[in-house]
């Protein structure tokens, strides 16, 4: 807010401040009614390039905290390494480009998602094998047990008792 | 004093659990009754020394004795009460001292409820546990001792990690310890009949109900794991794959596959040796989980403070413990009969093929917990295994599961038959087909990953309702009679739909989150507001405030929709004065079909803040069915049969 | 006898488990092996951190057998093994050059006049980019470049006296000769 010269007395003057201060109060008024109308600006000036920077990020692990993806960790690292992302995205290279980079410099470690190769065959193929082994396992047992005659078990008279509600 | 009382406490209760662990055994095996009944005495005296050397650390804690070195590192004057207690298991050695009293009040339960048993099965049983609680014992009084002391002791304490100080931080370990610790129950019991050459359908009902309770606890001790993650981390995310959090995964879902085996051998006295090998299993992966969180094996944000030594004694322990136990199996199950008959088609046989799935996810996560142990270990480099691996591994395995949790309850024991079945279960996987593409139109976008999972979900819901209405309506409808049919199905049975039906629950929060699921990371100076899904938020600046032992900047944010006010969030950024970390609290608005989740991020040139909005759509759908599941449990344990059997006593 | 043999598929596993496990005990999960070893060094161009006009790059130190420490005014654990590399330059049995990784001019340049120098000449990699190509994620980290300008060898964390002894002269010698 202006303040009047306290030595002032010149009466034009005084109506001219008097008319600058309403113009300035005017002014504060519009600009904090068009500031309180605001729509909040993205964070980032491309969000759907920062939406591919995350969903890169968050693929890559960070390697100072070593818990947490480049994507959620506050580190330096991190947030240098976020900033190479955009930059290679931006120049029109595509997420294979990143990757190889990342692992260039840093090895397979920096990589989340283990990437398909002979090292890691076992550890992708082993889930599936697993299942088609053990429920095939299962069904064998089970075929083998059917053939078998009525003598092989325990006789069916009553099931266990006190439990008709195990039906 | 206290601490050196409590350290002697400790001592006490080593020499009880080491006779608890020997003569009852002895005298279980030599006939001598007079040893035999030293048992539950020997239990009583071993909670009795464990709780009050438990409450010795406590006093430590409330009173400020920094001159015992875990006090010191652990808490501060400043520290609110509630989270001084909590700070007792804050870190290794206190959360070790949790376990042994959750292992000494298991004992003492199961040493109060098993009068039913031969007195030789359960001298056995309470010598098992006396025999673990040695190894933990053994394992703090050599390696982690909660009562060393630090001289000089210092005036001011480190504080515990700000990240601990939360609510959540109160609960999460104390349930999951009862849940991990628990399985040692079912493990004992195990190792008792493999002993005692006891293995059948009796064995089975006596087992069961421990198995549920300690499985109910390990339920809500990972959920609020799961949550207590979700509001204090900052980041959104609920769970992360990360080693730790596999530890706790890997004996439930372990846990879960030996509540359905029990049934099995319970009903049809079958598949003896799978289930008393799935005992073993689940507690040796409570063990196998606690060694990778104590050792510094695994890199992981959860792992205590470890050196080599206690490393190799937990793996020493865990050699001996599992190394015994499959030794014997190897010796006793081979005599163990094959049971009762049944069909290839049959209730039996759902039950035992959802066994092989959970046993092959949890295998499915041992596998990628470790591989990077093993690949670095021969020498061949260093990899990582993270939440891309798993939830492409996990999902697709939880699939087959959940369609046969839709067969299962409606199989018939002995023979199913599948025509029948599937005549039944017609209109239950129409409906959740039609449904699931319904909810992605709601919801605005139809996804094919999306419409899977919702199909797997209402799947359960279907059978359930399928299932249920066989039971009132079991010749034809019949509304009269209805009530009568509703009251007199078993309290068990109920609990299995419950616990289902929590599933689905569960897979619809899952599936909603991670596909529509909105974020906006924005700008904001005081005034600017931003809309998401229909929800505004309008910054309104930032207050600063002091909290009991941090200061914090507070964003104030007002959510409107339609004009109507919803919520006033407050997101802060804390900087807790000891040990001077900056947190970011997120606010949160949680709701029945979406949460509002607002956190602040730093501020910007200008002086504008980083603020970021997600709404999360049934996120809290999550955690509900967690609970469903463990109040599934809870009724199965009270079923009538339970109850009359403890009347009995 | 068969049947028995399955029995002990477990036990088996467990052993198989437990030779692992005891492996994992001593080793560091943390520790990020350089994929970078045997490689060609990333080029780089970067200011001297005395004298911003004159700058340095990788083609500059082909020829010689040399060693990059990457440090920071702001490290605390480079404090730790400064001394050791000070002492050690003066042996000049290798140029040591310094790359100082996100750090301002002033705090380098005060660093080292109040703990000593040992390098040849320091470069200023002010925004980190020239550490990312040389995959550094911690300070201090420390290269022996051969005169093809390969990289032989990293240390990471800081040096300690038995790594210099046992590792790194007998991989100079080896290299010089």
């Amino acid at each position: 807010m202006t303040r009047l010269s306290p030595c002032s007395n010149n009466s034009i003057a005084d109506m001219r401040t008097a008319v600058s201060r309403i113009v300035i109060s005017l002014a504060w008024a519009l600009a904090c009614v068009g500031v309180l109308a605001a729509e909040a600006l993205p964070a980032s000036n491309d969000p759907i390039l920062e939406a591919r920077v995350m969903k890169i990020s968050n693929e890559l692990r960070c390697l100072v905290c070593q818990n947490e993806t480049i994507a959620a960790s506050h580190a330096d690292l991190a947030v240098d390494l976020r900033r190479q992302v955009r930059e290679m995205l931006q120049s029109g290279q595509n997420e294979q480009q990143v990757i190889d980079y990342m692992t260039a410099r840093y090895g397979d470690f920096v990589l989340y998602r283990p990437p398909f190769k002979a090292l890691t065959a076992l550890l992708w193929i082993g889930p599936g094998a697993m299942v088609i082994l053990g429920l095939g396992t299962l069904f064998v047992v089970l075929r083998r047990r059917s053939r078998l005659g009525d003598a092989a078990f325990e006789p069916d008279d009553k099931d266990a008792p006190q439990d008709p509600h195990l039906s | 004093m206290i601490p050196e009382i409590g350290h002697f406490s400790l001592w006490l209760a080593l020499g009880m659990a080491l006779v608890l662990g020997t003569v009852p055994l002895l005298g279980a095996q030599t006939g001598r009754a007079d040893w035999m009944v030293l048992a539950r005495p020997l239990s009583y005296l071993l909670f009795f020394f464990v709780a009050f050397a438990f409450a010795c650390l406590v006093v430590s804690f409330v009173g400020h004795d920094f001159s015992v070195r875990y006090v010191a590192t652990n808490s501060n004057t400043a520290l609110p009460l509630p989270y001084r207690i909590a700070a007792v298991w804050g870190g290794h050695e206190g959360s070790l001292l949790l376990w042994v009293q959750m292992l000494a009040l298991w004992t003492v339960a199961v040493a109060a409820f098993s009068r039913h048993l031969p007195a030789a099965v359960a001298a056995r049983i309470l010598a098992v546990m006396g025999l673990i609680a040695v190894g933990f014992l053994l394992f703090m009084l050599l390696t982690s001792n909660p009562f060393d002391r630090l001289f000089p002791a210092p005036p001011e304490g480190r504080d515990l990690n700000p990240l601990l100080q939360d609510p959540g931080m109160v609960i999460h370990p104390p349930m999951l310890y009862m849940g991990y610790v628990g399985f040692s129950v079912a493990f004992a019991f195990a190792i008792a009949a493999l002993i005692g050459g006891t293995l059948d359908s009796t064995w089975a009902r006596w087992t069961r109900p421990w198995t549920t309770v300690a499985w109910m606890f390990l339920t809500i001790g990972i959920a609020l794991g799961s949550a207590w993650a979700y509001y204090e981390l900052g980041w959104g995310g609920w769970w992360f794959w990360d080693p730790v959090e596999n530890a706790s995964l890997m004996p439930w879902l372990l846990g879960t596959a030996l509540i359905h085996s029990l049934a099995v051998t319970e009903k049809r006295n079958s598949f003896k040796s799978w289930t008393v090998l799935l005992a073993i299993l689940a507690f040796s992966f409570s063990l196998l989980g606690t060694f990778l969180v104590r050792s510094g094996v695994l890199s992981s944000v959860h792992a205590f403070a470890t050196d080599p030594l206690r490393g190799q004694f937990i793996l020493a322990f865990l050699a001996v413990v599992v190394g015994s136990s499959f030794g014997l199996y190897a010796w006793r199950a081979p005599e163990v009969g094959i049971g009762k008959r049944f069909g290839l088609w049959s209730k039996e046989s759902a039950l035992l093929g959802n066994n092989v799935l959970l046993v092959v996810a949890a295998l499915a996560v041992m596998l990628g917990t470790l591989y990077p142990l093993v690949i670095d270990a021969l020498g061949l480099g260093k990899i990582s295994v993270g939440p891309p691996y798993f939830d492409a591994v996990f999902m697709p395995l939880m699939a087959p599961t959940v369609f046969l949790m839709g067969i299962g309850p409606l199989a018939r024991w002995k023979n199913a038959e599948l025509p029948a079945i599937a005549l039944r279960l017609r209109w239950a996987a129409g409906v959740a087909i039609a449904g699931a593409v319904l909810t992605g139109v709601l919801a605005g976008e139809v996804r094919l990953v999306a419409t899977l999972g919702l199909v797997m979900a209402y799947w359960i819901v279907g059978s359930v309702l399928t299932d249920l209405w066989g039971r009132l309506h079991p010749h034809g409808m019949d509304w009269a009679h209805a009530p009568t049919r509703l009251r007199q199905i078993p309290r068990a049975l109920v609990g299995m739909m419950v616990a289902h039906l929590g599933i689905a629950v569960f897979c619809i929060g899952v599936v909603m989150v991670k596909t529509y699921e909105v974020e906006s990371d924005v700008k904001m100076l005081v005034g600017d507001s931003t809309t998401v899904r229909g929800y505004t938020f309008t910054f309104d600046g930032i207050k600063e405030l002091q909290g009991p032992n941090y200061v914090a900047a507070q964003g104030q944010m007002r959510v409107t929709r339609d004009g109507h006010p919803v919520a006033d969030l407050r997101p802060e950024k804390r900087i807790y004065r000891v040990q001077q970390n900056p947190m970011t609290e997120a606010a949160i608005d949680s709701g029945l079909t979406r949460d509002l989740y607002v956190s602040l991020g730093e501020q910007v040139e200008g002086g504008a803040w980083i603020v970021r909005v997600y709404v999360k759509p049934f996120i809290d759908w999550i955690w509900y069915g967690c609970l469903f599941m463990a109040l599934g449990g809870l009724l199965a344990v009270t079923d009538r049969r339970y109850r009359r059997a403890a009347e009995a006593q | 006898m068969m049947k028995h043999v399955r029995y002990l598929v477990p036990f088996g596993i467990l052993l198989v488990l437990l030779y692992f496990l005891r492996a994992g005990l001593s080793l560091n999960p943390k520790e990020v092996p350089s994929p970078l070893i045997g490689k060609p060094a990333p080029a780089f161009s970067l200011p001297r951190l005395d004298q911003p006009e004159q700058r340095v790059s990788l083609d500059d130190l082909r020829g010689q057998v040399w060693m990059l420490n990457v440090w920071a005014s702001w490290c605390v654990a480079c404090r730790q093994e400064h001394p050791l590399l000070v002492q050690y330059a003066k042996q000049a049995k290798v140029p040591i050059y310094g790359l100082n990784y996100k750090d301002e001019r002033a705090a380098g340049m005060k660093w080292l006049a109040d703990f000593g120098n040992p390098y040849t000449a320091s470069i200023a990699d002010r925004d980190g980019r020239v550490g990312i190509d040389f995959g550094v994620y911690g300070v201090p980290e420390t290269f022996v470049i051969d005169r093809e300008g390969v990289i032989r060898y990293k240390q990471i964390g800081p040096l300690t006296p038995e790594v210099l002894r046992d590792t790194i002269e007998p991989l100079l010698k080896q290299l010089n000769s």
